[in-house]
């Protein structure tokens, strides 16, 4: 072949390997609007105050109060079980764990645990806690929203441990030593000095956990359960909206979809906004030490 | 060797100063290096003493011996002794506490902790002495005053300490480091992150602080050692070259190395 | 030389305090370290729980359960093989579908695109990641099934006429099945993947790329010949990454999946997958039922934890090479 031919081939081989990636971009972004698109259009539509108002067993009447009520209460009790557990494994990751086998082990398979499948997650929850209380109690107790929000929070438990201990590793050591030479005990530098200089580091963790479990429906069809009546209490069966969504999608009736993609908007609009809400305190965080 | 070792005992010029810290037969390892190869030299009390010599030439590592910072991090040994008034502070029954509120250390890099100007200064005086607001504010102000910062800050004690300059940060971290009393003062390379004008600032407050303290500082800056100390040491590949009285060190050193340091023939 | 009685008191107080505050360290270790261990005990215990809840039929039943393709509730007669077949073909379709599309977005993000256009769009795509799974079931559902039963015939008519590969593609065009499912994980994995080699594309030295551009190389030919051989074994880390979520994700499959338990050559059948299954019956099942579903979740846990790690040992080599 020429030196012209080579020249001409290289470049049709290299025009059409750009324009596919330029076609996988918007072929994803594509499938970004497309998801959006259908769920804020079936979503708004189905947007009234009686979402908010009625429970779910008046199904048809379009209501979603006790299964808001519900996640509400199982994300922020999860978040309190995982987020000062996480913290603090991150910490001994980044403080202790920082060149020992223990620490690099660890370190790893919260890795994993990070993309472990979450109903694997739900099953675990079950085996351990469900199991145990219904035969304490004589099938009393079984389901709980309880159960829920552990195992809600062992999908966040790893998120947390692997912010806090990415964020604890950007601090100076320069810091560290500075505290030491005062005479500061390790403790006391790594809560007042060392967790304060990645503050809104560790936060962005918590919010991102935050995100991940608020969307989760798997783990919690048999922990939670599913209630169709308001209920605060935490040994109860439990509403939560993704369950409901996953049960008003099983049902054949059009009323009840609508009432689905109603929660699917309410649920994604949160997410989004957590994770708008990140961005912005994580570009906030990367100044304050240079 | 022998040479070497001869180049230490030389007679000091001024031998009236008590030594504050004798340092005798220092060996510093890490993870098999050997970093500081029998050190042996005594500090003035209440005098600035400077170390000099090309990086890595361990003084740096010296000078983070007296304080025992390098024990925060793993397979790091020294061997040797360290007296301060009478006592070895290597011993590991010298607690960590008394050693680190009798020298006090300050770094490269300014390093505020993420708090007020006024909680930098008190946090450290806390954790040693239980004091009332108010004798709190009286401590924290003569410090502030003691490193030349107080007029500069009196007004925003409140503020976040991030978001003084360099300059004042590093002020900051000295007065942090005196507020705590201490009898010793180890100076890290203290200007090495700062502009000329933030510089001799701070050769100034070292110059004004040696009347109640006894001075250590590291520099890669000979000109600074020149002009701030009494002493001068000349490091290296991790030995002590020769220790003597500044103005000798620069106009007569006794070693070749000193001298083709100081002449900038390396380094 | 005399120390002062007040100097003598001083320094008791402060050793007295170093001891205490050596103590408070120990204990503060103790609890970090705890804590961390929880992490551990959390891998461990997801496993060994299930392999318990899971015990009558996989040592009662023993081999049986791995190799039977029954599924009788009535009959108490459980098999693993049918939904452990639904889960490796979606998510193999998945992937098929997925790395070639990542790698494109990958390539448009760190090559292609101008400099303004790299953060929205990479926030975008990352934006898909976070939608949470439920929402992509019901997309898939309701959206995407009927969309998917215009085009069966389609594929049918096309592809379905191909030796070989062609029996994949014939059947009734329900819309439901293997490659819906397949192809609703692999927009759902894609963000995964592409973040990951857009990461790793970004390690690669400036220099490297350079000298190769300095001898007349097309972008392309940088891409391919000197940036995707230095990132290879955390591309692949990337991929199995996406295979490990593909795997183990339940709500964006089981709506579309179609919930039966035939094994088919044609991809446009209805299938099953082991977390479908589990999420439909779990509820309704009882005794046997109810710990061959759980057994399934081991199995589930123990294959998605063998790709997880070998995508974490590959991704691992980057991260060493870096630190270099």
């Amino acid at each position: 072949m020429s030196t012209q031919g080579i020249y001409l081939r290289r470049r049709i081989v290299n025009v059409t390997a750009l324009l596919l990636g330029g076609c996988a971009t918007v072929l994803g972004l594509l499938f970004l609007v497309w998801i959006l698109w259908v769920t804020i259009s079936n979503g708004i539509g189905a947007l009234h105050l009686s979402l908010f108002t009625k429970i779910t067993a008046y199904a048809d009447e379009g209501g979603l109060s006790n299964a808001i009520v519900g996640s509400l209460i199982m994300d922020l009790m999860a978040l309190l079980i995982c987020a000062p557990i996480g913290v603090m494994a991150g910490t001994y990751l980044a403080e202790y764990g920082r060149n020992s086998k223990l620490g690099a082990l660890i370190r790893f398979l919260n890795d994993i645990l990070l993309s472990a499948p979450s109903i694997v997650m739900g099953l675990f929850v079950y085996v351990i806690i469900v199991l145990p209380i219904s035969n304490m109690t004589h099938g009393h107790i079984s389901f709980s929203g309880f159960a829920g929000s552990v195992a809600l929070a062992l999908i966040g438990l790893p998120v947390i441990v692997r912010t806090t201990d990415e964020m604890l590793q950007l601090v100076p050591g320069t810091l560290r030593e500075a505290a030491l030479s005062l005479g500061v005990p390790q403790w006391k530098l790594t809560v007042q000095v060392l967790v304060r200089a990645a503050a809104s580091g560790i936060i962005t963790g918590v919010l991102l956990a935050l995100a991940r479990l608020a969307g989760e429906t798997a783990p919690l069809l048999f922990t939670a359960f599913g209630n169709n009546f308001m209920t605060v209490h935490p040994l109860d069966k439990m509403a939560s909206l993704p369950v409901a969504i996953y049960q008003y999608t099983n049902d054949p009736s059009p009323a009840l979809h609508s009432i689905a993609w109603a929660g699917a908007l309410l649920i994604t609009l949160f997410v989004l906004a957590l994770s708008l809400l990140t961005r912005l305190l994580f570009s906030r965080k990367k100044v304050s030490y240079e | 060797m022998n040479d070497l070792a001869a180049a230490v005992e030389i007679p000091l010029t001024e031998v009236e100063e008590n030594p504050k810290i004798k340092v005798s037969d220092l060996h510093f390892y890490y993870a098999g290096f050997h970093a500081l190869k029998g050190i042996s030299m005594d500090i003035p009390e209440k005098k600035v003493t400077a170390i000099i010599g090309p990086s890595g030439c361990g003084k740096s590592t010296l000078l983070r011996v007296f304080n025992r910072i390098y024990s925060i991090y793993p397979k790091l040994e020294a061997r040797g002794q360290i007296i301060l008034d009478g006592e070895n502070v290597l011993d590991p029954a010298y607690s960590l506490n008394r050693l680190r509120s009798k020298v006090g250390m300050v770094f490269q890099k300014p390093v505020p902790f993420p708090m007020t100007i006024f909680e930098n200064v008190a946090y450290g005086i806390r954790h040693h002495e239980k004091l009332s607001r108010a004798d709190m504010e009286v401590r924290v102000e003569k410090a502030l005053r003691d490193a030349a910062l107080w007029d500069e800050v009196k007004d925003k004690l409140k503020q976040n300490a991030l978001g003084l300059s360099g300059g004042q940060q590093q002020r900051l971290c000295i007065a942090r480091a005196i507020a705590l009393r201490p009898e010793v003062l180890l100076l890290d390379e203290p200007t090495s992150a700062l502009d000329p004008i933030a510089t001799s600032r701070i050769e100034q407050l070292v110059e004004e602080l040696k009347s109640q303290f006894t001075i250590v500082i590291v520099t890669h800056n000979m000109q600074q050692a020149a002009r701030c100390s009494d002493r001068t040491a000349f490091m290296y590949m991790g030995e002590l070259i020769e220790f003597d009285g500044t103005e000798k060190i620069f106009t007569k050193p006794s070693k070749k190395q000193t001298e083709d340091y100081i002449t900038g023939r390396f380094g | 030389m005399q120390t002062p009685p007040a100097e003598q008191t001083k320094a008791r107080n402060v050793d007295e305090r170093s001891v205490a505050d050596a103590r408070h360290d120990r204990f503060f270790h103790g609890v970090l370290k705890f804590s961390a261990l929880l992490v551990l005990a959390t891998l461990l215990g997801a496993a060994l729980s299930t392999l318990w809840g899971g015990r009558e039929v996989l040592f009662g039943q023993g081999l049986h359960f791995l190799t039977s393709n029954a599924w009788n509730p009535v009959e108490d007669d459980y098999g693993a093989v049918a939904p452990v077949f639904g889960t490796l073909v979606t998510s193999l379709i998945a992937l098929v579908l997925a790395v070639p599309v990542s790698f494109g977005i990958a390539l448009f993000i760190t090559e292609i695109a101008p400099a303004w256009m790299r953060g929205p769009v990479s926030a975008a795509i990352e934006l898909l990641a976070g939608i949470p799974s439920i929402i992509f079931g019901m997309w898939g559902l309701f959206v995407f099934v009927p969309f998917m039963s215009r085009i069966e015939p389609a594929l049918s008519a096309t592809l379905g006429k191909l030796p070989l590969v062609g029996k994949l593609f014939q059947g009734p065009p329900l819309g439901l099945g293997l490659l819906t499912a397949g192809i609703v994980l692999a927009v759902m994995i894609l963000p995964f993947i592409s973040s990951v080699m857009r990461e790793v594309f970004q390690t690669v030295p400036t220099r490297l790329k350079e000298s190769s551009y300095a001898l007349g190389s097309s972008t392309w030919e940088v891409v391919w010949d000197i940036v995707l051989p230095y990132t290879r074994s955390a591309v692949i880390g990337g991929i199995f990454l996406g295979l490990g979520r593909a795997l183990g994700e339940t709500m964006a499959v089981t709506f579309v999946l179609g919930n039966s338990y035939n094994i088919t050559s044609s991809l446009l059948m209805p299938g099953t997958s082991i977390s479908s299954s589990i999420a439909n019956e779990f509820n309704e099942a009882v005794g046997t039922h109810r710990s061959a579903l759980i057994a399934l979740g081991f199995v589930l846990f123990l294959v998605t934890f063998v790709v997880l790690l070998i995508a974490r040992l590959m991704l691992r080599q980057l991260v060493k090479r870096e630190g270099k």
